[in-house]
């Protein structure tokens, strides 16, 4: 089956922008009329759902942003009675307090429809095996997934999270022919699997990953997808919008943002002015259709782009692309966005140098300097000066090319650059010092 | 002809362009009791590549690899100069003459006389045209 639903996927776009504003305009009105806390905002930005008289309209809205669910903790701002939730997911508090999201049951069943037209344009359905591997619980990838695989009537198999041993042993058994999980897990159950004297390309079924829940790049991609023998796909969501939402299609090139669940804009995370498609900015969506915790014009934080082009595989809806960083992490070079992501993509794809670096920022007169500290490679160490000079010539071009800003960089011994756990802190901006 | 005995073993060291660098590839070196024959640093915009022929290259390789250095080993040849004016031309003009290229090259006046340590592309080559321009090269035997 190719579609799971060909009517709204396959809806010319201007059919599918109707479908949105009259979404948006009744969202807003009940929203303004029935929220205290979307009343009270809408009232500071000057904006009554009146004022919403075309799609476009979408921009006089106010920002949401994550401390409005911290400040709201637990369930301040819910628009939906305990009578009508179904269910709480809860987030990690990484910087404070957790955040909480509810769901009706109509949520629910918008969730996983989302991830059921996803889970059919990678080629799943009825008689596939659907290992899911992310976590059950507070979190949002096990239980969240699992739903979507039911619902396109797949077989659910649902290991959560590790004792990975376990889990290959029933992947053979149960013949799984797809497995959801995140990317570095993939890559743990491929080794573990080698180690146990599995093959996963050829002593198993398995021939699909829906991958996601943290970054991952086309590198990544192309090794699990060559070393497992499978085909994998990015997923993308967070607990926020529900939970993982929305996968790429068959054709890789991004995920489809089903444009009668989610407004997607695409901003410029210092104005808040919209940006054109191909631009590069942050997301912010509106939920179309929530119940519990509505969301307008909420900023996530992670920074793409957006194409409107008509997908080769028939569908209408616009795609966004991997994301490529975080708003926090952005820096400003000579008027251009750079973010540490983009560094790290382009080092990855250069085998003379190694994946950890360091960037430095100074400010010499009026002009911002960016110096990027990467280690040379023990293999691609030679003792003339011009072998190591042409290296340092080649980081330079990719960073160009990748950046649109030129980079100076200094290649330094290996093991010398601080190593961080998790999120790190790379950059180190003279400027503001 | 034996060239394989005039084949000397320089250890090359990435180092980054800042105080102390030398002084800790001196001091591990120093440690092993390593002796440095000669050497030299060649530097560009903020790294350098340190030289040296030692007396004991494989311990000054795994040392050196252990403290975390980028170090490789190089096939170099050295010729024997006259210790007097016109002695580098003299040698210079035999590897011109021989079609020799010299990618880099360094010098120190010992006991045995004056050296010329060279770096060229074609090792095997350079030997044979050098020794049948009749001058002398320095065997690895002198070194380590």
């Amino acid at each position: 089956m190719k579609f799971w639903d060909p009517r709204i996927e396959e809806m010319p776009k201007e059919d599918l922008q109707r479908m949105q504003y009259k979404l948006l305009k009744s969202l807003v009105y009940r929203l303004y009329s029935f929220s205290p806390f979307y009343h009270d905002r809408m009232k500071e930005q000057k904006v009554h759902p009146d004022d919403i008289g075309k799609l476009s309209d979408v921009h006089k809205l106010p920002f949401m942003f994550k401390r409005d669910l911290r400040d709201n903790y637990p369930d301040k701002i819910f628009t939906a009675t305990k009578d009508d939730l179904v269910r709480y997911h809860v987030s990690s508090g990484t910087t404070g307090k957790p955040t909480v999201v509810g769901y009706t049951q109509n949520d629910l069943n918008n969730w996983s429809t989302s991830l059921a037209r996803g889970l059919t344009s990678i080629g799943l359905g009825r008689g596939d095996v659907i290992q899911v591997s992310y976590g059950y619980g507070l979190f949002t990838g096990g239980l969240g997934m699992h739903y979507g695989a039911e619902r396109i009537g797949a077989t659910v198999l649902p290991t959560s999270v590790g004792n990975t041993e376990r889990q290959i042993e029933l992947m053979q058994d149960l013949g799984a022919t797809a497995i959801a999980c995140t990317p570095s897990y993939l890559l743990h159950i491929g080794e573990v699997a080698e180690k146990m004297g599995v093959n996963i390309k050829k002593d198993t079924q398995l021939r699909t990953g829906i991958l996601g829940a943290e970054p991952w790049t086309e590198g990544m991609r192309n090794r699990i997808q060559e070393w497992l023998g499978i085909n994998a796909y990015d997923i993308y969501g967070t607990s926020e919008l529900s939970g993982p939402m929305f996968t790429e299609c068959a054709e890789q090139k991004g995920f489809h943002i089903w444009s009668d669940i989610a407004l997607t804009e695409i901003i410029d995370p210092k104005t808040g002015e919209s940006l054109e498609a191909g631009e590069k900015g942050e997301l912010t969506i509106t939920i179309l259709q929530k119940e519990a915790l509505p969301m307008i014009r909420y900023r996530i934080g992670d920074i793409t782009t957006m194409e409107e082009d008509i997908c080769a595989c028939g569908r209408t809806h616009p795609r966004i692309q991997r994301i490529q960083g975080r708003v926090d992490d952005m820096l400003i070079i000579r008027g251009i966005n750079v973010f540490p992501s983009q560094v790290e993509y382009a080092l990855m794809a250069i085998p003379e140098v190694g994946e950890h670096f360091q960037i430095v920022v100074t400010r010499k007169g009026a002009l911002d300097d960016m110096l990027v500290r990467v280690e040379l490679n023990k293999e691609s160490f030679s003792d003339k000066i011009n072998d190591i000079m042409k290296i340092r010539q080649k980081v330079e071009h990719r960073l160009r090319n990748s950046l649109n800003v030129n980079a100076d960089v200094e290649l330094v011994e290996p093991g010398s650059l601080p190593r961080f756990e998790g999120k790190s802190k790379k950059v180190i901006d003279k400027r503001s010092m | 002809m034996d060239t394989k005995k005039y084949v000397i073993r320089q250890i090359s060291i990435f180092s980054e362009n800042r105080p102390g660098r030398l002084a800790a590839i001196a001091h591990a070196l120093g440690e092993e009791k390593i002796n440095i024959l000669a050497f030299s640093i060649a530097e560009a915009n903020g790294f350098g590549v340190v030289r040296a022929l030692v007396d004991h290259p494989e311990k000054a390789h795994d040392k050196l690899l252990s403290l975390g250095f980028n170090i490789a080993f190089t096939d170099v040849i050295a010729v024997h100069m006259k210790d007097q004016p016109g002695g580098l031309y003299e040698v210079a003009k035999i590897l011109g003459d021989a079609g020799i290229n010299i990618e880099y090259s360094y010098a120190y006046s010992g006991k045995e006389g004056a050296v010329l340590i060279l770096r060229v592309d074609l090792v095997e080559d350079a030997i044979k045209k050098i020794k049948n321009s009749g001058a002398t090269l320095l065997e690895r035997s002198v070194f380590h």
